[in-house]
């Protein structure tokens, strides 16, 4: 179980207020992702929910029980931490032991879950190494070894990939979400990554200077962001923006197209010169300049697209691709 | 040091330093050994120009069998033992409380460091004078204002007091280097502490006082080394009477007040003999903290 609730929560240090008042659902078994750009507040509504901050009014619930003033230790939540948080001078038997031992089980029993949840991660060579001793990725797996054997009602993670590269961190993906595939148990992870948020989430809640810009599933945000900055900020690379003329064309102060809804048509409405393309392989992303609509609209291409830089092209964006927003930010439509 | 040159590199660089202190350990070390294998007493005309009797082990033998011998050495340990204790336990103490965010911090810091500027030898007399008298002592005031009897601290208490004083004088050492410790615990273990179920004393135990460890050696080892040589507050405060003569204290009767300068070096070396157990002890105790 672990359905989490907040109602009206705030958080403010000193002055600053960092999360004004927010209320969201988490329901059980859900993975939510929280994403936003760097200081919107992920951490801070993470500390809140496991208790390492109080709140400065409203009321969180977990499971249906007011929670707020509730330590820490008696949440039965678990963390893993951005910087991991192992205890240095363990073993790792001995940390992925220490929450077990803490509550006071029988040797019998931690071995046996120790064993278990090493078997699990890949970890059962490196039991009697020191975190020290370990390659981050190892590390990592052992922080989330110390959260499980707890069998919390929920995994709180606060950018757990953000410390490893790249490849590591696609793996370690994709092993968190088999492991949420297999507890089954409420996750809420936060990233400002947004490709882990899309490729991850059940639902994503998108934060801007703690409050919820939007709360949805991945293709949701994706189709239908509701705001300029939820647009802005789901999909790789960014959406085009556009404004002035061609927007009020289609009845709106700005429209958005994604760059993989502009197609080349030598019979487009617009046109422009092909600046720098970013090769991937399967796609090509063009940078169209001097087309008066934008800057510079990113427009996806087919994998070996035989356009030189400093051509001339003409462009056409799907009809039923193009997003509306009104002077406001705000999705029309 | 990882690789082969950089091990060379600090081996060369080492080198002026190390053969600096080797030439300034050497120098009095070779003359203690010298004159403690001499008859030496000035008093009675003896002198380096006039040259020394050669006396063989007369010196050592004569040292070790005076009745003051074995308890100046076990006096020294126990000051020794317990000044260590009592610094590295008030020190964590006051070191997790400073650690604490509280108004004033800062002043509070610096107050607690200064003892440490205080010369020993003014610290000693103001504690004699103003705390420990029995007549006009603040302590002596203190236990009157409870109707009891004023202890005379230096001649009822003496090891105790100038363990006291010892300890005063050393725990802003023990807190300052356990201060810098603390504060550079990584704040997420202890929350990921917490939030495994470990209760405060729980985190202190097994989070807070492991990371605690090397600094509690290096506060042990160093103390020791200056420890061991304590004089000045022996000597303004009780004398080296009422078993307070440390082994230090007693070379110092023997060269000074007996003016018998073969046997107070034959105590010298006695005394580098048992400040090498000591060491070799501690480091087999504690000294493995320090690999890691
Ligand atoms: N202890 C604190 N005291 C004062 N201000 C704080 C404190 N902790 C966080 N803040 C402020 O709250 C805001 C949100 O911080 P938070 O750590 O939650 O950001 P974040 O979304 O996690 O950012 P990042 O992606 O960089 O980790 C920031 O502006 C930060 O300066
Ligand atoms: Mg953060």
């Amino acid at each position: 179980m672990g359905r989490i609730a907040l109602n009206g929560v705030t958080k403010s240090f000193g002055v600053t207020e960092v999360i004004p008042p927010l209320d969201l659902v988490i329901e059980d078994g859900e993975f939510t992702v929280f994403v936003g750009p760097s200081g919107c507040g992920k951490s801070t509504l993470l500390r809140l929910i496991a208790g390492l901050e109080d709140t400065t009014s409203g009321r969180i619930e977990i499971d249906g029980v007011d929670a707020t003033g509730t330590p820490p230790a008696k949440r039965g939540l678990a963390m893993v931490f951005q910087s991991y948080a192992l205890y240095p001078h363990m073993s790792v038997r001995r940390n992925i032991a220490f929450p077990l031992r803490m509550a006071g089980l029988d040797r019998a029993e931690i071995d046996r879950r120790v064993t278990e949840a090493a078997s699990a991660l890949n970890l059962t060579d490196h039991l009697d190494r020191r975190p020290g001793q370990l390659s981050g990725g190892q590390r990592q797996r052992v922080a989330i070894g110390r959260a499980i054997v707890r069998e919390p009602a929920a995994f709180l993670f606060d950018e757990p990939l953000s410390n490893l590269d790249a490849a590591l961190r696609v793996g370690m993906r994709i092993e968190i979400s088999e492991l949420h595939g297999r507890l089954a148990t409420t996750m809420i992870y936060v990233t400002h990554d947004q490709v882990e948020a899309m490729t991850m989430a059940d639902r994503i809640v998108v934060l801007r200077a703690g409050l919820i810009e939007q709360v949805g599933s991945p293709l949701e945000l994706y189709r239908e962001p509701r705001n300029l900055f939820v647009a802005g900020f789901i999909g790789s690379p960014r959406m085009n923006f556009i404004d002035g003329a061609s927007a009020r064309e289609h009845g709106a102060a700005t429209i958005g197209v994604r760059p993989e809804h502009i197609e080349i048509d030598p019979d487009g409405p617009w046109e422009g010169r092909i600046g720098i393309g970013e090769h991937l392989g399967s796609d090509t992303f063009l940078r169209v300049h001097d087309t008066g609509l934008a800057d510079t609209l990113t427009v996806r291409a087919g994998g070996e697209v035989g356009l030189k830089t400093g051509a001339r092209a003409r462009f056409r964006p799907m009809p039923d691709k193009i997003h509306r927003f009104d002077e406001g930010g705000a999705r029309i439509g | 040091m990882a690789t082969k040159s950089s091990r060379s590199a600090a081996r060369v660089m080492l080198a002026p330093a190390v053969i600096l202190l080797l030439g300034w350990m050497l120098v009095p070390l070779t003359m203690t050994l010298f004159f403690s294998f001499k008859k030496y007493l000035p008093l009675r005309g003896d002198s380096l120009e006039r040259g020394l009797d050669w006396v063989g082990f007369a010196n050592y033998a004569r040292f070790i069998s005076s009745s003051s011998f074995w308890p100046s050495v076990q006096t020294t340990l126990v000051m020794v033992g317990c000044v260590l204790a009592v610094t590295v336990v008030l020190g964590i103490l006051l070191a997790l409380l400073l650690d604490q965010p509280f108004w004033g911090r800062g002043v509070v810091r610096i107050l607690v460091i200064a003892p440490f500027f205080v010369m020993p030898t003014v610290s000693a007399l103001v504690w004699k004078n103003m705390f420990m008298d029995p007549v006009n002592g603040l302590l002596a005031h203190l236990w009157r204002f409870f109707g009891a009897e004023p202890v005379s601290w230096l001649s009822d208490a003496s090891l105790a007091s100038v363990i006291m004083i010892v300890s005063w004088q050393w725990l802003p050492f023990a807190t300052l280097i356990l201060l810098t410790a603390i504060q550079s615990l990584d704040s997420e273990q202890l929350e990921a502490a917490e939030m495994d179920g470990a209760p405060a004393l729980g985190r202190f135990a097994h989070i807070i006082l492991p990371h605690l460890g090397r600094a509690i050696t290096i506060v042990i080892l160093i103390q020791t080394i200056f420890l061991l040589s304590i004089f000045a507050e022996i000597f303004v405060t009780t004398g080296g009477a009422f078993g307070t003569r440390t082994l230090t204290y007693l070379i110092f009767q023997r060269v000074v007040d007996s003016q018998n300068i073969g046997l107070g070096s034959a105590g010298g070396v006695y005394a580098i003999i048992l400040a090498n157990i000591v060491a070799i002890f501690l480091m087999r105790i504690v000294g493995k903290n320090l690999d890691r």
